[in-house]
């Protein structure tokens, strides 16, 4: 009887867990899809991966004091380097603005309802798109 | 025998404090070596490498010639405008709320009928009112003398404009697209002229004097007023110079001939 019932057991645990998952595809909000950047280029960034998604802003904020009130403009941790690889032209030309789902910051920040202020102030994209 | 002396002490040192010495030693090479461009960079219009704070061992000043200023000639008003990207996409402000970085002023004196024209713009000062009712700290001489203001702390108050005696600072009522990489500006933030702190820190000159130059009438001399072998500093010491308000005693970096 009990060599029975666990089999059952288990069924009832993977229907409800194919349910639920099925339930959380339907109502998702769609996963960001922030440009791309080549892989020649993404390898060479400043930081891992895992260092920048957890600490970008620490760097920011800390750049940002040193630029402004000391005048140290390297190159490493500023947000204009940032933009200038990750935000890319698009095939027709165009750059995206901070308001854009394809936008590298906006992609993320719109999932996760975080509002970047930077760019209320800053240009947002690579120098090169500057008017 | 010196060197002999040297070796010998060194040999009866403990290995751990020899390696200490001699690490000492290196790094002291190094500061040597790091230090020499620093130094003959700031021989030459005070270029600094990007990774070197500013130092109080230079004062950036700015002289004009009120008699060399051509009345009709507006090109330094334009060139900061085309380099900091502002009076172009302010469209819904009034004409008097729009940013003025940098006027043309002409100024008549009623008794001889004598007409002058000069740029006005932020006047640097050593002691900026501005920076003195900042609540918040946004409002700051940095240590080589240039007035700015951080963005990131300013909270819109404008209390620094109604400090300022000349007038120089300028609200932003609207949101902005378009801005120049370099020169970061946003609504409900002051602003006001940064001397081109982007250019100066690259030790390049303000767009203003770049192109007083260019047009031939060499009526601006951007500098070090702490150098005294500076082009500045020099004109200054042979014909003298007025500061605008000179009784409020702001001692600024932007001094005037003329008048």
């Amino acid at each position: 009887m009990k060599a029975i019932r666990l089999p059952r057991r288990f069924a009832w645990i993977v229907a409800v867990a194919l349910l639920a998952a099925a339930a959380a595809q339907a109502g998702r909000v769609p996963l960001p899809q922030p440009q791309q950047v080549p892989p020649e280029i993404a390898t060479s960034c400043v930081e891992d991966t895992d260092v920048m998604r957890h600490k970008h802003f620490e760097f920011i904020l800390h750049q940002r004091d040193e630029t402004m009130h000391w005048g140290i403009r390297t190159k490493r941790h500023s947000l204009k380097n940032c933009l200038n690889c990750h935000v890319r032209q698009r095939p027709d030309g165009s750059y995206p603005k901070h308001t854009d789902p394809d936008h590298f910051c906006n992609a993320c920040h719109e999932y996760a309802a975080v509002h970047i202020d930077c760019f209320d102030c800053h240009f947002d994209g690579p120098e090169k798109a500057a008017k | 025998m010196k060197d002999d002396k040297a070796r010998d002490q060194q040999a009866q040192l403990a290995p751990a404090e020899a390696a200490r010495r001699r690490f000492l030693a290196g790094v002291a090479g190094a500061a040597g070596v790091a230090l020499a461009p620093g130094v003959l960079l700031y021989g030459v219009a005070g270029a600094k490498a990007p990774d070197a704070p500013v130092t109080d061992q230079v004062r950036w000043g700015l002289l004009i010639d009120t008699t060399k200023c051509a009345t009709e000639c507006d090109a330094c008003v334009t060139a900061c405008k085309t380099e900091n990207g502002w009076g172009q996409n302010e469209v819904r402000s009034r004409p008097d709320q729009r940013a003025h970085w940098i006027r043309k002023l002409t100024v008549k004196d009623r008794s001889s009928g004598h007409v002058m024209s000069m740029p006005m713009m932020c006047q640097h000062c050593e002691t900026a009112p501005c920076a003195d009712v900042c609540p918040t700290g946004a409002s700051f001489r940095r240590i080589d003398g240039i007035v700015l203001v951080d963005k990131h702390i300013c909270i819109g108050c404008r209390y620094c404009m109604m400090a300022c005696p000349y007038k120089a600072r300028s609200f932003i009522h609207e949101n902005l697209e378009g801005q120049k990489p370099y020169a970061p500006r946003g609504k409900g933030t002051v602003e006001s002229c940064t001397l081109c702190v982007h250019r100066v820190d690259a030790g390049e000159q303000p767009a203003c004097v770049v192109a007083c130059n260019r047009d031939g009438h060499k009526a601006m001399v951007f500098g070090d007023l702490r150098d005294p072998n500076s082009e500045i500093s020099k004109v200054i010491r042979a014909r003298g110079s007025t500061q605008v308000r000179a009784d409020l005693q702001l001692n600024p970096g932007v001094q005037y001939q003329g008048f």
